[in-house]
């Protein structure tokens, strides 16, 4: 039965955490990272200009400009965090939510104001970036990772595939048997799983009985739940698996436990399901506010580098609102390309045909 | 007579067939607090509680599966698929079991699930929510297959869905859920099964379902400034058709136009196409032209607009049919 209480407000006791909510700074026996202060500052800057990169997109939308954009608010650091955990040589496959991790493969945001723009269904060459394009079927993408990794299995070398998915996403049939698969063939492929306590406008105990990482144990492989907006416990606890995996020891499932902040999308109304208690609670643990404390506590950073860092960040969604503004509107006649890699009888008729009628209405 | 949108005849129609049959449950995914990403369920799960409203888990085949299982057990359940292109992972349990099952049993089984699915495109959506697989379902025997275009029609046909003992495939014209209409909610709604004339008329047939009933009357009104008069049929059933409307039609008419969303390539336009040609093969004065989608995926919003059939497209297709 439903219950109105807040969920998932106290942390429950087998979360990895390395930073607290507070910004202090905690040891775990399993899992530990060595850290340069640069590095820190980097990641804090991933967060802040990924979040930036998401608010100009909520505003395009609201604008008119984008048709749909699904909010990464509040996952940040779960996807700066696994993301950085990659190495060029990884490959990771994506939901439609995975902003974050896109920006560590460099894929150029305004790809993805693309996709929900409509001028193209993705459009980047996953091949390029190791960044596979986004999946919006609910868990389809776990078997296509299961299989490349399988690929990387037999290909050899030091490489590791992720796949992201939802915490709604483990209801799927695809993702049970991509589970069965990774674990049959001990491929070198780590799930993580953001469970962001909602899958549009059902709960978590919608979908499961049990805390979401312990249902890798009867698949066969290790499951680990990390505080999802604990951007270092995410980086470590990826890292590790990515490793293991590389290793020959197969695969692992990642829980980041966290918060979807935001409506599921632009579309949604979340005031119709939640309450907003439970979004005052989790702002408590905001991702980037206990990194910014982390930094200041320590020295590591100080106000004007926050403020470089927030100028960084205006000026980044400045210019992606500029290049989403300028993104050309596909022409008619890209209806019918890429299709097929050969050429194809019909489609070139049906093409020259409708090229034909539309050349009539500019007489 | 109240004037309702499409979602809400739709929900209303869901409502009052709770009401009549306890055995009726509505299960999806998001149909309960929120109402459905549409809100064609809104209000239900307040009304009716969880154990009659369904918030399933993130998993289409196991929608269906279940919902077979519970009209195993004497249950009749309403499943909402979200948009048109997920309905696809439960494929495999709507056409080797939802389809077959009752045969298998010699007729000893009755299956009665709707399977309510939001259809069509022109909303500026992302890929998989603008789709029209209304063809992948008529070539499955053993489920019949509907199409609502209006209010009115959204009402009674998904209480008459729901009353059949057949499963159902049921398709809502998503981007007609905000159109309102009068409806009496009185009045006994026309058999499932039939197609209806929508606008009469004497010199060419335009044929249509769903989304596209809309298009096409208007097509139908800007050709009445040109001096021709074309009849309009609303087939609403595509799996049983009603070619005793359409073959009527047609002879009388002596040209026909189909018009769907869907490509025209192996789409549901080829069936009529067939049959008609046929059945009404001395009445024809030009063959039976088809309107519809490209060979392609459906594709980015930004080209939606050349390629879903509008107007201008259905009015070609009349012009071409008098040329011959
Ligand atoms: C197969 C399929 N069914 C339904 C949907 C519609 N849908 C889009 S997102 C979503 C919820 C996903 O929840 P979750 O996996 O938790 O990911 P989140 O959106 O919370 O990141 C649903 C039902 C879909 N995209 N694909
Ligand atoms: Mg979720």
């Amino acid at each position: 039965m439903t219950s109105d209480a807040p969920r998932g407000v106290d942390a429950p006791p087998e979360l990895v955490q390395l930073l607290t909510p507070e910004g202090e700074r905690v040891e775990h026996p399993d899992y530990d990272i060595e850290l340069t202060d640069e590095e820190v500052r980097s990641l804090y800057r991933d967060l802040v200009l990924v979040r930036r990169i998401d608010l100009e997109a909520v505003a395009l939308q609201r604008q008119g400009e984008l048709g749909i954009w699904a909010s990464l608010l509040g996952q940040e650091a779960a996807q700066i965090g696994s993301g950085r955990a990659l190495t060029d040589a990884d490959m990771a496959f994506p939901t439609y939510r995975e902003h974050g991790v896109a920006w560590c493969r460099d894929v150029d945001p305004v790809r993805l104001l693309g996709l929900f723009r409509g001028v193209n269904h993705g459009g980047w060459d996953p091949a390029e970036h190791n960044f596979h394009l986004y999946t919006i079927v609910i868990g389809s993408q776990t078997l296509h990772a299961v299989g490349y990794a399988m690929g990387m299995q037999r290909d050899g070398g030091e490489a590791a595939t992720i796949v992201y998915f939802g915490d709604g996403a483990t209801s799927q049939g695809d993702v049970n048997e991509s589970f069965i698969w990774a674990s049959v063939f001990n491929a070198p492929v780590v799930f993580f799983c953001q469970n962001n306590q909602w899958a549009i406008s059902e709960p978590l105990e919608k979908q499961t009985r049990i805390p979401l990482y312990k249902r890798a144990s009867g698949f066969g492989f290790p499951g680990v739940r990390v505080d999802g907006n604990d951007v270092f416990a995410c980086l470590a606890v990826t890292r590790k698996a990515l490793q293991n995996a590389r290793e020959g020891q197969g695969p692992t499932l990642i829980e980041a436990f966290t918060y979807r902040m935001g409506a599921h999308t632009t579309s949604d109304d979340p005031t119709r399901y939640r309450v907003a208690d439970e979004l005052e609670a989790w702002k408590l643990k905001d991702p980037i506010e206990r990194l910014k404390a982390y930094l200041f506590k320590n020295q590591i950073a100080d106000q004007e580098y926050f403020d470089k860092i927030d100028a960084e960040a205006d000026a980044l969604g400045k210019d992606v609102r500029r290049r989403c503004l300028e993104l050309p509107d596909p022409e008619p006649e890209a209806l019918f390309k890429h299709v097929y890699a050969a050429p194809h009888a019909l489609l070139d008729e049906e093409r020259d045909q409708y090229l034909t009628y539309l050349a009539g209405f500019e007489r | 007579m109240t004037t309702l949108t499409l979602a809400k005849a739709l929900n209303e129609g869901l409502r009052r067939s709770m009401e009549d049959d306890p055995k009726v449950l509505v299960m999806g995914e998001d149909v309960g607090r929120l109402g459905g990403v549409f809100r064609v369920t809104d209000g239900l799960h307040k009304d009716f509680g969880e154990d009659r409203v369904i918030d399933t888990p993130l998993a289409e085949s196991g929608i269906i599966g279940t919902a077979i299982g519970l009209a195993l057990r004497g249950y009749r359940p309403v499943c909402e698929i979200q948009f048109d292109g997920f309905v696809f992972p439960a494929a495999d349990q709507i056409i080797t079991q939802l389809a077959k099952m009752p045969l298998r049993s010699l007729g000893a089984l009755k299956l009665p699930v709707v399977v309510r699915i939001p259809c069509g495109g022109g909303i500026g959506a992302v890929e998989h929510h603008s789709e029209s697989p209304e063809a992948y379902f008529t070539h499955t025997a053993g489920l019949r297959v509907v199409a609502c275009s209006n209010p009115a029609d959204g009402y009674s046909m998904i209480q008459e869905a729901i009353r059949s003992d057949d499963p159902i495939i049921f398709f809502e014209p998503k981007r007609r859920y905000w159109d309102k209409a009068e409806v009496d909610l009185a009045a006994p709604g026309l058999p499932l099964d039939r197609a209806r004339i929508t606008r009469p008329g004497a010199d060419l047939t335009l044929l249509a379902y769903g989304p596209m009933v809309k298009t096409c009357l208007e097509a139908a009104a800007a050709a009445e400034e040109d001096g021709r008069d074309i009849e309009v049929v609303d087939l609403r059933s595509l799996n049983p058709l009603d070619m005793g409307v359409v073959a009527e039609s047609v002879t009388r008419t002596g040209r026909c136009v189909v018009v769907h969303e869907a490509p025209v390539f192996t789409g549901f336009g080829a069936e009529l196409a067939a049959r008609i040609t046929e059945q009404c093969f001395y009445h024809l004065e030009s063959p039976v032209l088809r309107v519809g989608g490209f060979s392609t995926p459906y594709p980015p919003s930004r080209l939606e607009e050349y390629y879903l059939p509008d107007l201008d497209r259905v009015l070609d297709a009349v012009d071409r049919a008098f040329t011959y």
